[in-house]
């Protein structure tokens, strides 16, 4: 009989030896004469036990991990093909607490199929939201997504119905749907983890997308430095086109929709929708004025429905099973599950699939088990390079959308990045307007020269050149750059470094009276010169 | 075919052929610059003309485009080309640390090629492995955990001679 084996073929597992485990078990085997096939799935997300090798038994499926190459003799020893004891046997991979606790609607097949296999994913579900799209019509596909309550996974959170009525209303023809993979944050790895591990369900999300507005033309911009998922999801592409989901009559509905994967070329201002509109068009990426909105005049001056990954790819589950079933999820107006990523100075990082309203600490805590060198936490960045600082503080905080806008920050994709007590703050708020400099595509000038101002202005204070004058520039600097960008890079790179001053003021060399200025939801109060009586005294 | 070493006069073929395939492509220019840069492994400088002419656009623009990205470059790099992340979820896990072994054992800076014209070392914000910090690609192929002292077991694999992994 033969065996069936499970290693993954996401990045992150292949980046921790999976391709030599793979190896290992087809070589081993060969030798002893067994009948292994190995399926090359995604990862489950949990990096802690990657590379994770499972086998199908009449049991469920075992998982052992993590596997080294190395290893792989000594298993076959213990008989894992049959489920055997073995120090890295981690039981039934679908019972293990991690994964078991979480609620997978985006990701429920992530880890569990064959990623390139149509056969695969139609077994597990695949290609039912289509099969439901085309049975109720695009007016009630719309609805369904608007009353689902979805708001956009990329950063944003604007409600995506909208978005969907907006560009189906709009007159103009052709349309476009582009897909935004430019998954650039820092800490996030969600859009990369399901164009490898369920490619499928982004083409599914974005054909249903396609009917639902009348746009015959699809486009994933796909950020370059993602090779693998790009593998993974040109298979899927052609797979589809062969099998009728994709080309001049889809699903036999007499509708055309073509897609096609464009490939940035590293630089991190392409995740801004109009940015990605320029280069998809073969310009700089460089910042559109909005109006007009692309929904209206997008790609080529023409209506275009532009989502994230992970937005395109939790609607197959929703118009699927309708409107309420997802709504159900979540706190406020913050509807649904959302792929929380654990990163950075995590002991168990990974993909935290949860209903919205979590607390950061449940996240941090319970799934990330503090910090991987075993020291204190000591700040978390929360929604990417563009999202605030947290302390441990402020661990009860829900994670959702207005909760976190409460604390000045962003949920913007779901990252979450811890650090011990070893980080240094100041070097991070730095790094903050470094990152805004080189990024930058430089339209806007609060953008462009802001942020090297910023990094000046940040080294003078901490070197104590002049504090007191350069703090207050700062703070000035900061609330011209909130207010004065034309897009988020700008407007939003002071969060991390007035988060950074706020609760870190010692790694400036300041006092928290120094800092004052910095509101709870880290507004900037401009009224009068910054409180520096600590600095002064020196 | 890889002209890397090859003369100037096949480049420029080489470019006006792949123009000449993609010309029709909506924003082709992103395409023919990516295929450009795959084939010779940079943009050498006759691209420009060469582009902009059959793609109808001016030199200007071309250039425009070509110094935006940070995956455009206009010069021949190393036969290699290791990138080291830098972003927040990496440092959180000792890329600083990393970066500076980097640079001392291969000799180089962020930006420079070997003398030998082996390596290229580049910095990257983000790699999507976030979970696995620090994190390095070598070409296509992903390290994850990566401190010192893997670094070198890495390097001692991607320059040991007979195939690659």
């Amino acid at each position: 009989m033969t065996a069936v084996v499970y290693v993954p073929r996401d990045s992150s597992a292949v980046s921790l030896g999976a391709d030599a485990v793979a190896e290992a078990i087809r070589n081993e085997a060969a030798s002893r004469g067994r009948d292994v096939k190995i399926v090359r799935n995604g990862s489950r997300g949990m990096f802690s036990l990657e590379p994770m090798v499972e086998v199908a038994t009449s049991g469920g499926r075992i998982a052992y991990g993590p596997v080294a190459a190395r290893e792989v003799a000594t298993l076959f020893d213990s008989n894992f093909l049959d489920g055997g004891p073995h120090r890295l046997r981690l039981g039934v991979a679908d019972e293990i607490p991690w994964l078991k606790s979480q609620t997978r609607l985006t990701f429920a097949r992530a880890g569990v199929t064959d990623p390139v296999s149509l056969d695969d994913f139609i077994a597990h579900g695949g290609y039912r939201g289509l099969g439901r799209a085309v049975e109720i019509g695009a007016d009630a596909v719309i609805a369904e997504v608007k009353n689902s309550g979805l708001r956009g996974r990329g950063g944003a959170g604007f409600p995506t119905g909208i978005k969907w009525k907006t560009a189906a209303d709009a007159p103009a023809m052709p349309k476009y749907v582009v897909c935004n993979a430019d998954e650039g944050d820092s800490g996030t790895f969600s859009d990369r983890m399901i164009m490898e591990g369920d490619p499928f369900v982004l083409i599914e999300g974005m054909t249903i997308g396609a009917l639902a507005v009348g746009a015959t033309q699809g486009y994933i911009y796909l950020r370059s430095e993602y090779p693998h998922a790009r593998r993974a999801l040109s298979e899927a592409i052609a797979t589809a086109y062969s099998n009728g989901y994709l080309g001049a009559n889809v699903l036999g509905t007499g509708k055309r929709f073509e897609l096609e994967i464009r490939l940035g070329a590293g630089a991190y201002i392409c995740g801004e929708e109009t940015a990605m509109l320029e280069s998809l068009e073969g310009r700089r990426g460089m910042v559109r004025f909005k109006p007009p909105i692309p929904a209206l005049e997008g790609l080529f001056g023409k209506p275009t429905l532009i989502n994230n990954v992970m937005s395109f790819a939790t609607v197959p589950i929703i118009v699927e099973r309708g409107a309420e079933f997802f709504r159900d999820y979540g706190a406020g107006n913050s509807r649904g599950t959302i792929p929380f990523q654990l990163a950075g100075n995590s002991k168990r990082p990974g993909l935290i699939e949860t209903a919205m309203g979590v607390t950061l600490r449940k996240i941090v805590e319970d799934y990330g088990d503090g910090t991987a060198s075993g020291k204190p936490i000591r700040a978390i960045q929360v929604g990417g390079p563009l999202g605030a600082y947290f302390t441990d503080a402020m661990l009860d905080t829900p994670l959702d959308f207005e909760s976190v806008a409460a604390r000045g920050g962003i949920l913007g994709h779901g990252g979450i990045v811890v650090f011990d007590d070893t980080v240094d703050m100041a070097r991070m708020a730095r790094y903050a307007m470094e990152f805004c400099a080189i990024e930058s595509c430089g339209k806007c000038t609060p953008c462009r020269i802001g942020s090297t101002r910023g990094t000046e202005v940040l080294d003078d204070i901490v070197n104590r050149r002049r504090p007191r004058e350069n703090l207050e520039v700062l703070r000035d600097l900061c609330d011209t750059m909130k207010f004065g960008s034309l897009c988020a890079l700008g407007g939003l790179t002071p969060p991390p470094v007035l988060s950074a001053l706020k609760y870190f003021p010692q790694d400036f060399g300041l006092t928290p009276q120094d800092v004052a200025f910095i509101g709870d939801d880290l507004t900037i109060s401009t009224s009068g010169a910054v409180s520096t009586h600590a600095i002064a005294g020196r | 075919m890889n002209s890397r070493n090859g003369d100037g006069a096949n480049d420029v073929r080489v470019i006006d052929e792949i123009a000449a395939g993609l010309a029709d492509r909506p924003g082709a220019l992103m395409l023919v610059l990516h295929a450009v840069n795959d084939r010779l492994g940079y943009i050498p400088p006759e691209a420009v003309p060469a582009i902009a002419s059959a793609l109808n656009l001016s030199r200007a623009e071309v250039h425009g485009v070509v110094s935006f990205y940070h995956d455009f470059h206009t010069e021949r790099r190393g036969r290699k080309i290791i990138r080291v992340c830098r972003a927040e979820s990496c440092q959180a896990m000792g890329a600083v640390a990393l970066a500076k072994h980097i640079q001392a054992r291969l000799g180089i800076d962020f930006g420079q090629t070997s003398a030998n014209g082996d390596f290229t070392l580049e910095p990257v914000y983000c790699l999507g492995n976030c979970a696995c910090s620090p994190a390095i690609i070598v070409g296509d192929d992903l390290y994850g955990r990566v401190n010192p002292d893997r670094f070198d077991e890495i390097f001692s694999e991607i320059t040991s001679p007979g195939p690659t992994r």
